[in-house]
Parts: structure tokens; sequence; C-alpha cells
């Protein structure tokens, strides 16, 4: 079980390189199917794992001259704003709802990058890059 | 600067409501205030750290992480990041992204039943 969650959280890495996300999508499922977290300990779990993942893809994409770090700091602060009242409201759902509504979340991001991919002009292919 | 404060202030309810980063909504925000696609998902990333930080934080005062189930998803995944960052710089991975839509959708039915 441990050696199916390694692979899918270094799977998660890479959904995270490619797409600037965090890898959370992954690495929430892979807590609480294979690991056998609640829903709520795989999310606060998630986040942990995210922090190294995004230090190390942040410093990657920066040696590519991609990063703002302007940008960055004033989303970053933002966020910090904001992630008390979504703690708050997590943990105040029922375990199976916050479970449902993620996984309604991760069908819908799946559609996105469906429709991403299958879309003329993909918007983050290394070429064309004009958006 | 108040459209970059307003991004994360979505992006950080959202992070910590689910557990993820909330790339998914900073990424092409970034790219409605201007930013270039891939500039956008390297700033996204570095603004993450602080996200992550901070839900993590949140989090642990309850008591709700679990650090040696992190470390197994989260140590692999830093070795993913640097692969998935060095594909970005050299492909239009289309047929990843299909792959990961199609690994997100068996994993979403899978949590509904």
């Amino acid at each position: 079980m441990d050696v199916l969650a390694a692979v899918l959280g270094f799977v998660g890495g890479v959904l995270a390189g490619l797409f600037g996300v965090g890898g959370g999508i992954l690495f929430v499922p892979t807590l609480v199917l294979v690991l056998g977290l609640t829903q709520v300990h795989a999310e606060a779990t998630s986040l942990l794992a995210i922090l190294p993942t995004v230090l190390v893809g942040a410093w990657r994409q920066h040696r590519h001259g991609n990063v703002d770090w302007r940008a960055a700091l004033f989303v970053g602060l933002g966020s910090v704003a904001g992630v008390e009242g979504g703690v708050l409201l997590a943990k105040a759902l029922p375990e199976h709802t916050l479970r449902r509504l993620f996984a309604v979340f991760t069908l819908l991001v799946a559609a996105n990058l469906a429709w991403r991919a299958l879309r003329p002009k993909p918007a983050y292919s290394s070429k064309g890059d004009s958006a | 600067m108040l459209r970059l404060l307003a991004i994360g202030l979505v992006a950080g309810v959202f992070s910590a409501l689910f557990g993820v980063g909330g790339g998914i909504m900073i990424v092409p925000l970034l790219v409605v205030v201007g930013l270039t696609g891939r500039a956008a998902t390297g700033t996204s990333l570095a603004a993450i750290s602080l996200t992550a930080a901070a839900g993590a934080t949140a989090y642990a005062l309850h008591g709700d992480v679990k650090p040696g189930a992190a470390a197994i998803v989260g140590i692999p995944a830093v070795f993913g990041v640097i692969g998935g960052v060095a594909l970005q710089q050299r492909l239009a991975s289309r047929t990843l992204t299909l792959g990961f839509a199609l690994l997100l959708t068996a994993v979403g039915i899978r949590l509904l039943v």
C-alpha cells in the first residue's frame, strides 16, 4: 500500500510541475483510498505534502525564468487570509459530505483537463506561449 | 495588486476546504491578469508555497496533520515535480493531459461510490 501511495505521490508531483498546481487533487484521494485516512486528515496531510513539492517546483521554474515573484507574493498573502475560512468550513461539514464535494471537484477538474487537451490549441503547451 | 490579493483569497479558502494547492484556480486567473501560460504555472507554484504552509499550520493546530503519511506521498512528489517542470519546457503534453483527466475521472467515481 505504501508503494502504491508513493507512486501516486510521484504522479501527483508530475501533475504539479506540468500544470502549476500543488498535486493535492491526487494526494487527497491517495491518502483516503490507499492509506485509509479520514477526508479531513487527508486534506490536512495533503497540504503538508504540497509544501516541499511546490517549493522545489517553484525553484525549478525560477531557473527557467517562469516565476513572477511579486505576483506570487500577493497571491500567496491573499491566500493566507482565506485559509482559516476553508479549514473551518471543512471541519464543520460532515465527513461524507466533504468527501462527496471533493469527488465532484475531482470530476470537474478532470473535465477541465479533458477540454484543455481536446480543444485545438492547449493553453499551457511549450509552443505558442502567448496567452 | 488588489486583483492578485483577491485571487489569493479565493484560492486560499478553496485550498483549505479541499486540501489542494488551489493552482487549478490560480493559473487561469493569472493568465487573465496578463501572465503567459508558463509564467502563470511557475508563479502559481511559488504562491502555493505560502498557501500550503498556512493551511498545513492551521490544520496542524487542530491535530489533523499526519506527517508520516505526508512523507510517503510528498517525498516522491518532489521528484515528480522536477520531472513535470522539465517535461513542461519540452513538449505539448496533450496525451499526458488526457491521461490525467482519465485518472482523475476514475478517482472521482471511486470516491463517490
